[in-house]
């Protein structure tokens, strides 16, 4: 239980080093959203400074810091100068649109990831290795940003998919079923980029993980015992490759989640990603600031998973860390 | 196969894309911002051998496209204006980084006919030459990137190491800071907080130093694992005994054992940065027009029309993949040189 509490509270220091260092970016940075203003003859210099001081601006880093941290106390996370609200509720919507997208992502590609790296590891150098090997290595090479747009081409030329959005014009008269049938049609384009995206790590990994199991001098000892070779596989090899697997998960849901950001954009998909991109083309700061803490607090919460799930399936972690 | 094998094809491959886009002024036909307004997303042009009476030629030569009257983009070529393909003709002046000035090119045509091998964009502007012009960017960027964050990984990852303490304390925990965030809202991060408008030459500047800061976390941890191992060898020792100072240490007997991991990490940085130059130029966030890079040739994909109905404005994608698939052969060669087998297989 120690080690557990040791581990949250090192990810709490690790999410505020994240959000310092994003201020000291700011306060290094030239220009704010203010000076835009400046430029238009209508908006006397004022009222600028007016607005400058209203948000807080001409504060020095360490106050506007701890403003900050006041806000996202009352669950603001700041205030967007953009859209003239605090920044959460901007937040919020959009984040659980990221969520729906790279939580489904996540789970379907690990559900063809275990299958097709279990398999490959059993048959070794047989055709599904063989072909998964192939498979994976052109999917490694081609970029997500590529095949985005290659899915988003095949989308517009068959219209088999919707090209991009989240609901269809119209949706909100919609019942319940046909809203969640129209939200899935329009999920597929960006799950499956982002499945094929981070599919082939997740393969190549799981197989490595199995080969090296099946490889240790106890899966030998079953099978010269004559122990089936699907128990073998199963029961012996797969718990022991769970392992480096669990620590994996815990790091493909920051790739992720890079991933999402711009299959978002190329989709127009309303999650963090357009928002984000909308933030730092009208320098709205905080806008910015809360989207990259926001996802640096998925990323960590993802880690911390892997992190019980580690101690809850492996008694040696267990042992070593909690005693 | 032998090892040397393994890294033939990659090598030559890479060093080929390499040496072509830095004389892109060479093979490129034309200027990348020479624009022909008459002639918007004009399609790959055909080289003929034979002319309009039927004669064989060994000279290619390309005719002069003449738009259809009241169809914008569909173009039609006249058989009865062709123009012979010069080559080693002399041409508008370039020079590759300073280094090399000339004004030889290696195909050239007379006007009004034009050659573009791999269509024109939508200012009509020829699609080849941007390609090899955005290469030389996209390329360098990711070159000189990876280059500066293996540099700042060795520097900080050494120093970590060798003198441990509160020093590598510090330096580990921005190391799990900088692996915290998922790179490329880092990389966003970072954008976000430095001027949006700048000229082409600073942004290429501010792009490899922002992807310089994203990417040095992780060697700087592997050297730092390698550091602490060495630093307790017995040749390191005896040369502390000898009275060699730590610099000494560090840089003569320390340092040369990280080589091979910091090539193996810069080839497996140097795709990742041409990727997230590409995404960032893609995105607007990168190196503007008329300046090409392959992100922000691509980005006339995000228009549907384009997306659908031209297909060459896809090149610099194809190009993308061809480096890419180049570079991780490279680097999973390397990585089997180094420990016998790749860390992914």
């Amino acid at each position: 239980m120690k080690y557990l509490a040791h581990r949250v509270l090192q990810s709490f220091f690790l999410l505020v080093g994240v959000s310092v260092l994003s201020f000291i970016f700011v306060e290094l940075s030239p220009g704010n959203y203010f000076d835009e203003m400046r430029l238009d003859p209508r908006i006397s210099s004022e009222t600028v400074s007016r607005l400058r001081m209203q948000y807080g601006l001409d504060r020095p880093l360490p106050v506007r810091y701890a403003r900050w941290l006041d806000s996202v106390a009352k669950g603001q996370f700041g205030f967007s100068f953009a859209y003239n609200a605090p920044v959460a509720s901007l937040l919020w919507p959009r984040a659980r649109n990221t969520l729906v997208l790279t939580g489904s992502a996540t789970l379907l590609a690990w559900m063809i990831a275990l299958p097709l790296g279990i398999l490959s590891a059993a048959r070794r150098n047989g055709l599904v290795d063989h072909a998964t090997l192939l498979f994976t290595a052109l999917l490694l090479a081609i970029p997500d940003l590529l095949l985005a747009l290659g899915l988003l081409l095949f989308a517009v030329r068959t219209a088999l998919l919707p090209a991009g959005g989240m609901m269809a014009v119209g949706s909100e008269e919609m019942g319940a079923w046909d809203q969640t049938k129209n939200l899935a049609i329009h999920m597929i384009g960006p799950v499956l980029v982002l499945v094929l995206a981070c599919l082939p790590t997740l393969v190549r990994h799981t197989r490595a993980a199995m080969v090296d199991a099946l490889n240790l001098p106890f899966a030998r000892a079953a099978r010269t015992h004559g122990i089936s070779p699907r128990r073998i596989l199963f029961r012996h090899a797969f718990p022991v490759a769970l392992n480096p697997l669990i620590s994996l998960f815990a790091l493909s849901i920051g790739s992720l989640l890079s991933a999402s950001l711009l299959t978002e954009v190329v989709f127009s998909w309303p999650g963090l990603g357009p928002l984000l991109l909308e933030a730092i083309l009208g320098r709205d700061f905080y806008v910015v600031t809360g989207a990259v803490v926001l996802a640096s607090v998925f990323l960590v919460c993802g880690t911390l998973l892997g992190d019980f799930l580690l101690i809850a399936v492996d008694p040696r972690i267990r042992m070593e860390k909690l005693a | 196969m032998s090892k040397g094998k393994h890294f033939v094809v990659p090598m030559v491959c890479v060093a080929a894309v390499h040496l072509v886009t830095f004389l892109s002024g060479f093979f490129a036909p034309y200027d990348y911002s020479e624009q022909d307004r008459h002639l918007p997303y004009a399609p790959p042009s055909t080289l003929h051998f034979r002319d309009a009476q039927g004669t064989w030629h060994w000279r290619p030569s390309v005719c002069a496209l003449v738009e259809r009257p009241e169809q914008f983009g569909v173009y039609e070529e006249d058989r009865t204006r062709c123009f012979p393909l010069a080559f080693f003709t002399r041409g508008y002046r370039y020079s590759a980084f300073w280094l090399i000035q000339s004004d030889r090119h290696l195909l050239a045509v007379t006007p009004p006919a034009k050659i573009f091998l791999l269509g024109s964009d939508g200012y009509g502007r020829d699609e080849l030459s941007r390609l090899l012009y955005g290469g030389r960017l996209s390329l360098c960027a990711g070159l000189l990137a990876a280059a500066s964050s293996v540099g700042l990984g060795l520097l900080l990852g050494t120093v970590a190491g060798y003198y441990g303490g509160w020093c590598d304390a510090i330096v580990m925990r921005c190391v799990e800071l900088f692996l915290a965030l998922p790179w490329l809202y880092l990389l966003f991060a970072l954008r976000a907080f430095l001027p949006l408008h700048v000229s082409p030459s600073q942004a290429f500047l501010l792009l490899i130093a922002v992807l310089g800061i994203v990417g040095w976390a992780r060697p700087a941890r592997l050297i730092r694992g390698i550091v602490l191992s060495e630093k307790e060898r017995t040749y390191v020792l005896a040369a502390r005994m000898f009275g060699g100072s730590d610099f000494y240490l560090m840089h003569q007997h320390i340092a040369p054992r990280t080589y091979g991991l910091l090539l193996t990490q810069a080839a497996l940085l140097v795709p990742q940065y041409i990727l997230a130059e590409v995404t960032l130029s893609f995105l607007g966030l990168g190196v503007a027009e008329p300046v090409p890079s392959w992100g922000n040739m691509l980005a006339a994909l995000q228009q549907y029309d384009v997306l659908v109905s031209y297909w060459w404005i896809w090149a610099p994608g194809f190009a993308l993949f061809l480096v890419c698939i180049n570079y991780w052969r490279l680097a999973s060669a390397m990585q089997v040189a180094a420990e016998g087998t790749a860390h992914w297989q």
